[in-house]
């Protein structure tokens, strides 16, 4: 067997840095992120399999009994909140990658390369929020075809996509954090789901703060996802706009700041953790 | 003077409550193989982690191509290549595409990486599986597409980490040509194994590493005279035989043999291997002694342990990541 080992490529040499290197790093690696999703269809009928039995189970069988303060449809109610729940979901299924990737050697053997030590959590996040637009794009066609819709033009629907897909990229970074401390990919989904449930169930997505009882309320309305909830709904022009709280009255302003400060924290986090991977 | 590959001094790194590297000393010359011939927890696989900047150790200090692991770790990184005990390949995507991805990670353009890639898995009997995701392929085949990435960019330094663990021999051949290729080309590799026949067909020169540190170093030949001689094996057929067999035999062999009741087995170290076969065979004929097996081997692995390190293998649970990995694989 020849390998070829002369074959017009130079030897290595000293390393090469700069944020070009890693910018196109990161872009690699997202890359590669995004063909393992291509390569595997079954992953994404189950992603999509969840948030679209939500849609139909809460919008129909339990809808009939729900009411939204202020009136209006509870299917043109559930829908952003499903949006923002989709979002949370999806990290597990980023932490449940990255715990694959590390078990496997696979994360040695690009800390063992020359390559800018961001480019993996970089390509993870970018490949997420590809990912996330992906499934807006399903969700929003399920939404219309149930009967919800925008109201306020495309500028504003816009724009709380682009919420969306913020509270993507925190929900992402947590759970990269989640893959790199869970090294064991079977053992992700029973951690998150577990973490995940609570957040969506206290929350605005499927049942409106103010008609939760006494203390319940408040926790839901500051819970990060009801931001994002409430702040959506105000731009796509969805009812069941909150109460008079603080928090319901800043719901974009919190939709903005609960994301950022969550990557703020998180981010570091899982950058520390990848480099000091040692054992 | 040749020049130095790799330079370790005093490396130590403690496990939980066991030193897995416990004053690792190691200097490999450029252009040869080096291997680290050690039971599952010697420290075989730290001491690679170490060196390939995966690991930091709590003391001693490593150079890899001239190049301090701890302090410009980016540098090694440039001139290393790791293949490890897991392939560390993407399940979900083509050979082809794994081999792209890396190509592109090390800054090939797209159109070099894509040649490269077709080079590649031309020499390692990959071109008709290529565009195939690696979830199907075998054991054997992953290996060869893990190795094949890390030539991508020829390594200065290749690090192999029990590259044919889990192989079948075909397999294993396939590793070795590869690994031997490469060597011709002048990289420099440092292999860990737990087989005796590999260091012994690959390495040029062998540490034998136990606890964390190496107990003994030369060639595969020197190593070998160390460990001793051939033995001459006799099982018998009753367990009421094995006390007049043992007498026979070390009364034959002129050395005192080792007795296994439970497999019914007399073992003895001689010099010439066919004459103390045919001495025992004909001392046991004439004694009548009912034998089921009688035969020479050479040393196994087990014997050069107990020799060199006065313990029994497989005792410790060192690198944890070892056993984890291989359960992981099988």
């Amino acid at each position: 067997m020849s390998v070829g080992l002369v074959g017009g490529v130079r030897p290595r040499g000293a390393a090469r840095r700069g944020p070009g290197v890693a910018l196109s790093h990161g872009l690699v690696m997202t890359r590669r992120n995004m063909a393992q999703l291509a390569r595997s269809p079954e992953e994404i009928t189950i992603y999509f399999s969840l948030p679209i039995l939500f849609v139909l189970v809460f919008g129909y069988v339990f809808g009939s009994g729900m009411r939204v303060p202020g009136g209006g449809d509870y299917r043109e109610f559930l829908l952003p909140g499903v949006f923002a729940m989709t979002m949370l979901y999806g990290m597990g299924a980023t932490a449940t990658s990255v715990a694959f990737d590390s078990s496997r050697g696979v994360v040695d053997r690009f800390r063992s390369m020359p390559m800018a030590r961001s480019a993996l959590l970089v390509g993870r996040c970018l490949a997420d929020l590809l990912r996330g637009v992906l499934e807006m794009a399903v969700l929003v066609v399920c939404g219309l075809l149930v009967g919800w819709e925008w109201h306020r033009g495309p500028g504003y629907a816009l724009l709380a996509v682009g919420l969306v897909l913020l509270l993507r990229m925190a929900m992402s970074w947590i759970g990269i954090l989640l893959g790199l401390l869970l090294p064991n990919p079977d053992t992700v989904g029973t951690i998150v789901f577990p973490l995940a449930f609570p957040l969506t169930a206290l929350s605005s997505v499927f049942v409106a703060p103010e008609l939760m009882p006494g203390w319940l309320g408040p926790v839901a309305e500051w819970n990060p996802l009801s931001a994002t909830v409430a702040a959506i709904r105000e731009l796509f022009g969805n009812p069941g706009l909150g109460g008079e709280s603080w928090a319901a009255e800043h719901a974009t302003l919190l939709a903005v700041a609960w994301p950022v400060a969550l990557v703020a924290v998180f981010a570091p986090l899982a950058v520390r953790r990848y480099q000091g991977l040692t054992d | 003077m040749t020049a130095t590959a790799i330079e370790a001094e005093g490396l130590r790194k403690r496990y939980g409550g066991t030193w897995a590297l416990d004053g690792l000393d190691l200097t490999v010359r450029e252009g040869t193989v080096h291997g680290l011939l050690g039971p599952n927890g010697a420290g075989k696989t730290t001491a690679v982690r170490a060196l390939t900047t995966l690991t930091r150790v709590a003391s001693g200090r490593a150079r890899v191509c001239g190049f301090d692991v701890a302090d410009e770790p980016d540098e090694v990184r440039a001139r290393i290549a790791l293949t490890g005990q897991y392939a560390a390949v993407d399940e979900y995507l083509s050979g082809r595409q794994n081999l792209v991805l890396f190509g592109r990670l090390f800054g090939l353009t797209p159109r070099a990486a894509r040649r490269r890639a077709e080079e590649l898995l031309a020499s390692f009997g990959l071109a008709e599986a290529a565009g195939r995701s690696v979830n199907g392929y075998s054991g054997g085949m992953r290996r060869r597409l893990d190795l094949a990435a890390s030539m991508i960019v020829v390594p200065r330094v290749l690090f192999l980490d029990e590259p044919t663990t889990g192989l079948d021999p075909r397999s294993r051949n396939q590793v070795w040509d590869a690994v031997r290729s490469l060597v011709s080309g002048g990289t420099t590799v440092l292999l860990t194994t737990q087989y005796l026949e590999e260091a012994d067909r690959l390495a040029d020169l062998i540490s034998v590493v136990d606890a964390g540190r190496v107990v003994a170093e030369g060639t595969a030949d020197a190593l070998k005279s160390r460990i001793g001689g051939d033995r001459v094996e006799v099982v018998v057929r009753e367990a009421g035989d094995l006390s007049a067999t043992a007498a026979l035999v070390g009364r034959v062999c002129r050395v005192e043999p080792a007795v296994d009741a439970e497999s019914r087995r007399v073992v003895a170290e001689v010099g010439d291997r066919v004459a103390a076969l045919t001495d025992v065979a004909g001392a046991l004929r004439a004694a009548g002694l009912p034998v089921e097996d009688l035969g020479t081997r050479r040393p196994t692995l087990d014997e050069v342990f107990l020799r060199l390190t006065g313990g029994a293998t497989d005792r410790r649970a060192d690198d944890g990541r070892d056993t984890e990995r291989e359960g992981a694989a099988a």
